[in-house]
């Protein structure tokens, strides 16, 4: 491993290895039983969730504490006639009641979006979708504000609703962002990649060509915690604090400042413990503006707690995407080129949260993992009168929607070929001498082993014998259930990203990292990045040990709080790890070169005299000449004489620029077994094999694998944010929106190959939304497998499977679940 | 109304409103903030606690009707500094990871280990159906519930003493 703080790239180009011959030598243990180093390690965090300790932003009480919420409209789509306040206002625990005009007042009626959209915060002129925010009450208890929403009066005038994107640019649509000067439709970009003439010529002389329409449902990320917000700005110093459900606290106090144009440096957002995120909690929400505005208003803290309907029905939802694909192939199997139609449904307001220039995101990256001659394509996206979202639910900025677009499609193309699907990924898969490779579209996927990735997870599978299986159980003409065996490949691309590719509303996504050794050998590390459950406290505290040989537990993680860490962008797009994980890995690196001449000072040799050994400087030659890694933090601190131009101290700090982005893989199986009867199906095996370089915790990784394969269990088989035709949501509750129990998940099959990332100076490539990307698109080829059925939308309820083998395999009215 | 129960082994009376929920009792008036507020409709399981050594769903029962009875929550499950087994097995077995419906995991899942000292996977994934959890798939909070039965005996020798008192 390299020592330099330079990303670089290594000489040899990386190959991959499986676990067991993955090498890497076990880290020494710790007093207390850690590894100093990567390896599996209990997690830190843990002791606090553990005994109901854990803070979260419904935890926080301050004194004199007043209590908001917010009043929604029960329409998709109606013009406010009149909003009457006044007995809200008589109501004797009531403290403030915010319209959307005492907001203009204020000019925060409309806040900006991360698409350089506007939203409502306080509907002003007519509501754009049910549950949208028309007023904020502030009471001195939480069900007092509940009472008073209920005393307000508004009239509506309600105008026709646009639920189904496929109407939206339908000349009679209703117009629905009419609030944008010039706008006559619901249309907010085209946009196209690839090279459109190149891909005609390789269809039109291609031996086939299979087509197929695929609807990627409207989810919703549903975390656990729902969002939420205290805000106090103090009335005597100006200082607005809040404590906030946000997985980027840095770019949300740079966003009020801006928003709100309070001064930045009287903003502290405080990001406590966060109850699940998965992208749900990156933008901000008129909630959150409310509760400031209510604490300047009356100068008492005002906290304010989405329930569970309001997140469902108002915050980010995901995907909603209707996808015509087309691909063509030789007869033998070899794929030639992809094309792709999109029409995206972004709701009432564009709040796509997503940092490239391109509109759809990393939807760009829709080839996937194989090879192709030519490849384009298209996306519309179109408002309709639904809430707004779109780029949540570890969707990897779209990359969720690509893969299952083109892991559908090759499996649609084995089908029309007779092939097994197997077979014809393995046929067209990248290999590994094409590695960095440079997609049709312009990405650079820094390195991989394809082939072997699949052939692991084969063998886990025992593919052939399953293969046998189903031939035998299909023969069986008293069999109930149907078997079916799905496989899906996929390439992530994550840790946004490069400053001069990516960037949210101009900040660009380098990350800081600020890492002091205190005198006595005990480390403080700093970090912009936000833990929503994945462990970094811990894992962190492994890659600081790993670099200069302190414990982990004498490593003190500090994340979520804007007054004490450096800035950032933040933890979504599975970017910790490769982004701020480099960052503590060079701040550590900088740090041991330091130490390296402190030692070198006190040991009164060269610093090229010195050879690192396990958290400590030797001289070479005689181990017992030695400063450990506390001695040195003692001398830096002291009166050692330090070599000129060296100030005191053992500490750095680091702004890590990613110089790409890193590109995890996976190839996934699952093994379904379908009621004939019923249509209900059975995850009965998951295989996945992961590879996201060297895996700093092995435990960590592997749970982070586990949840994103229940939540494509969940979108596969259960999950989707409905509509009726006149805009009503009925999946607004835990009743109606359903989501995987124990009872739908199996016990799950992991392997792994380990193909480092070139440029990482860990060679670690990030893993948080892999599973949720690579598994709904195995179950999915599962099912169709079981049923022999070319195409059915998700989510394959046992109703949705019935239809299918009824021959309506489309999702054409999104309001039947 | 006067409300007088047993939380966690002490006895509290306070003046409430009769609609208020058990969970915003315990959260609110008691300040017990382990015991989580998820969903409002008994579908997710963050609020699960113990009313008379039951697991309910705090979110959809009153304040009042745990009124001359006993409730038990998270904060409980410790005891004298020992952690319970189930809370052992969790860290163990990598069994939370949020933390946000892990109390609620946790106190469903003493309450099978101490009507089943063995579970198998099946009757765990049974006795947790009703406990959303999204980020762990389960896997390991199955693992870590068997965890906890494998190693009932060292730990209740521990933490003997101090479980006695509060059943008792």
């Amino acid at each position: 491993m390299t020592t330099t703080d330079t990303p670089g790239t290594t000489a040899d180009v990386p190959r991959a290895r499986t676990a067991e011959a993955a090498g890497a030598p076990e880290a020494p243990l710790s007093a207390a039983g850690n590894p100093i180093g990567f390896g599996r390690m209990l997690r830190k965090e843990d002791a606090r969730f553990l005994r109901g300790q854990g803070k979260y932003v419904d935890d926080v009480q301050l004194p004199g504490m007043l209590h908001g919420a917010v009043l929604r409209s029960p329409h998709a789509h109606a013009r406010i006639v009149s909003i009457d306040t006044s007995a809200a206002e008589a109501h004797p625990k009531v403290r403030a009641v915010i319209t959307g005009a005492v907001l203009e007042t204020l000019n925060l009626a409309w806040m900006p979006t991360l698409s350089g959209d506007v939203q409502s915060v306080l509907c002003t002129d007519k509501v754009r979708f049910q549950g949208q925010e028309v007023a904020f009450v502030v009471a001195d208890d939480h069900y007092s504000a509940r009472d008073a929403l209920e005393l307000i009066d508004v009239e509506y005038a309600p105008l026709p609703a646009v639920v189904d994107a496929r109407k939206a640019l339908d000349p009679d649509a209703p117009l629905i962002r009419d609030d944008l000067e010039g706008r006559t439709d619901n249309k907010i970009y085209d946009w196209e990649a690839g090279d459109a003439a190149a891909c005609d010529d390789v269809f039109s002389r291609a031996d086939v060509v299979v087509t197929q329409d695929m609807v990627y449902p409207r989810v919703h990320p549903a975390p656990m915690e729902t969002c939420g917000s205290v805000a106090h700005m103090d009335p005597v110093s100006g200082k607005l604090t809040i404590w906030t459900t946000t997985q980027a606290p840095h770019a949300h106090r740079t966003l009020y400042a801006i928003v709100a144009g309070l001064p930045e440096h009287k903003i502290q957002v405080i990001s406590p413990d966060i109850g699940g995120g998965f992208g749900n909690k990156v933008g901000i929400y008129p909630g959150y503006v409310c509760s400031i505005v209510g604490s300047i208003l009356t100068g008492k803290p005002v906290k304010w707690v989405e329930d569970r309907s309001e997140n469902l029905m108002s915050t980010s939802f995901a995907r909603d995407y209707h996808m015509h694909g087309e691909i063509a192939a030789t007869r033998e199997g070899k794929i030639l080129g992809l094309r792709v139609n999109v029409l995206a449904d972004h709701g009432a307001f564009n709040g796509v949260a997503q940092p490239t220039k391109y509109p759809a995101g990393f939807f760009h990256i829709f080839t996937g993992s194989y090879d192709y001659a030519a490849a384009h394509c298209n996306v519309t996206a179109v408002y309709s009168n639904k809430a707004p979202g779109g780029v949540a639910y570890a969707c990897s900025f779209r990359i969720t929607e690509a893969v299952y677009l083109v892991e559908r499609m090759v499996d649609c193309l084995a089908d029309e070929l007779s092939m097994d699907p197997a077979a014809l990924r393995m046929q067209n898969l990248l290999q590994p001498e094409q590695f960095p490779y440079t997609t049709p579209t312009g990405w650079e996927y820094d390195s991989g082993n394809y082939p072997a990735a699949l052939t692991e997870a084969m063998r886990i599978a025992g593919y052939d014998e399953l293969r046998a299986e189903q031939a035998a159980l299909r023969a069986d003409p008293d069999s109930t259930s149907m078997m079916g065996i799905g496989l899906s490949f996929f390439t992530e691309g994550v840790g946004a990203g490069p400053r001069k590719h990516m960037d949210i509303l101009g900040l660009g996504m380098a990350d800081g990292c600020d890492l002091r050794v205190h005198p006595t050998g005990k480390a403080v590390l700093r970090l912009s990045v936000q833990s929503q459950g994945q462990g970094h406290e811990t894992t962190f505290a492994q890659i600081v040990a790993q670099e200069l040989g302190i414990p982990p537990e004498d490593i003190e993680v500090v994340h979520g709080d804007t007054d004490n860490t450096p800035f950032g962008l933040g933890t979504y797009g599975s970017r910790s790890t490769p982004v701020s994980g480099a960052a503590a890995a060079v701040a550590a690196r900088r740090v041991k070169d330091k130490s390296r001449i402190i030692a070198a000072a006190s040991l009164e040799c060269s610093p090229d005299d010195l050879e690192w050994d396990h958290g400590r400087w030797h001289v070479k030659g005689d181990p017992n000449q030695a400063k450990t890694i506390a001695e040195i933090a003692m001398l830096a601190h002291g009166t050692l004489e330090l070599p000129d131009g060296m100030e005191g101290h053992l500490d750095a700090q680091v702004v890590y620029d990613p110089p790409e982005l890193t590109y995890p893989f996976g190839a996934y199986i699952s093994v379904v077994d379908v009621d004939k009867g019923t249509g209900a199906v059975k995850v009965r095996r998951f295989i996945a094999v992961d590879d996201c370089g060297p895996r700093i915790n092995p435990m960590i990784v592997e749970g982070q694998v586990h949840g994103g394969l229940a939540d494509g269990i969940g979108m596969a088989l259960m999950e989707v944010i409905a509509f009726e035709e006149d805009g009503n949501n009925v999946g607004g509750s835990f009743l109606n929106y359903l989501l995987p129990t124990s009872m739908e998940c199996p016990s799950y099959e992991l392997g792994q190959t380990v193909t480092p990332s070139p440029h990482h100076p860990l060679g670690v490539k990030g893993v948080g939304e892999s599973a949720t990307v690579g598994s709904p698109a195995a179950i999915v080829n599962a099912v169709l497998d079981a049923l022999q059925i070319r195409h059915a939308d998700m989510p394959l309820t046992p109703a949705a499977v019935w239809r299918a083998q009824q021959g309506n395999p489309i999702r054409t009215d999104l309001a039947i679940v | 109304m006067q409300v007088t129960m047993t939380v966690n082994g002490n006895e509290v009376t306070e003046d409430i409103e009769p609609r208020l929920l058990l969970v915003h009792f315990v959260r609110d008036v008691l300040g017990l903030t382990g015991t989580h507020w998820g969903c409002d409709t008994s579908n997710c399981g963050a609020c699960v606690l113990w009313l008379d050594d039951v697991p309910v769903k705090s979110c959809t029962t009153l304040a009042v009707m745990a009124s001359g009875r006993s409730v038990r929550t998270v904060e409980d499950l410790a005891q004298g500094g020992v952690l319970d087994p189930v809370q052992e097995g969790f860290m163990q077995e990598h069994g939370l990871q949020c933390g946000f419906c892990t109390p609620g995991m946790l106190m469903t899942a003493r309450w099978l280990l101490d009507h089943d000292a063995d579970p198998d996977e099946n009757t765990i994934r049974e006795a947790i159906a009703g406990n959303v959890c999204r980020c762990t798939g389960y896997e390991n909070i199955v693992r870590s519930i068997r965890w906890a039965a494998a190693h009932a005996d060292g730990a209740e020798q521990q933490a003997a003493p101090a479980t006695d008192e509060v059943t008792a």
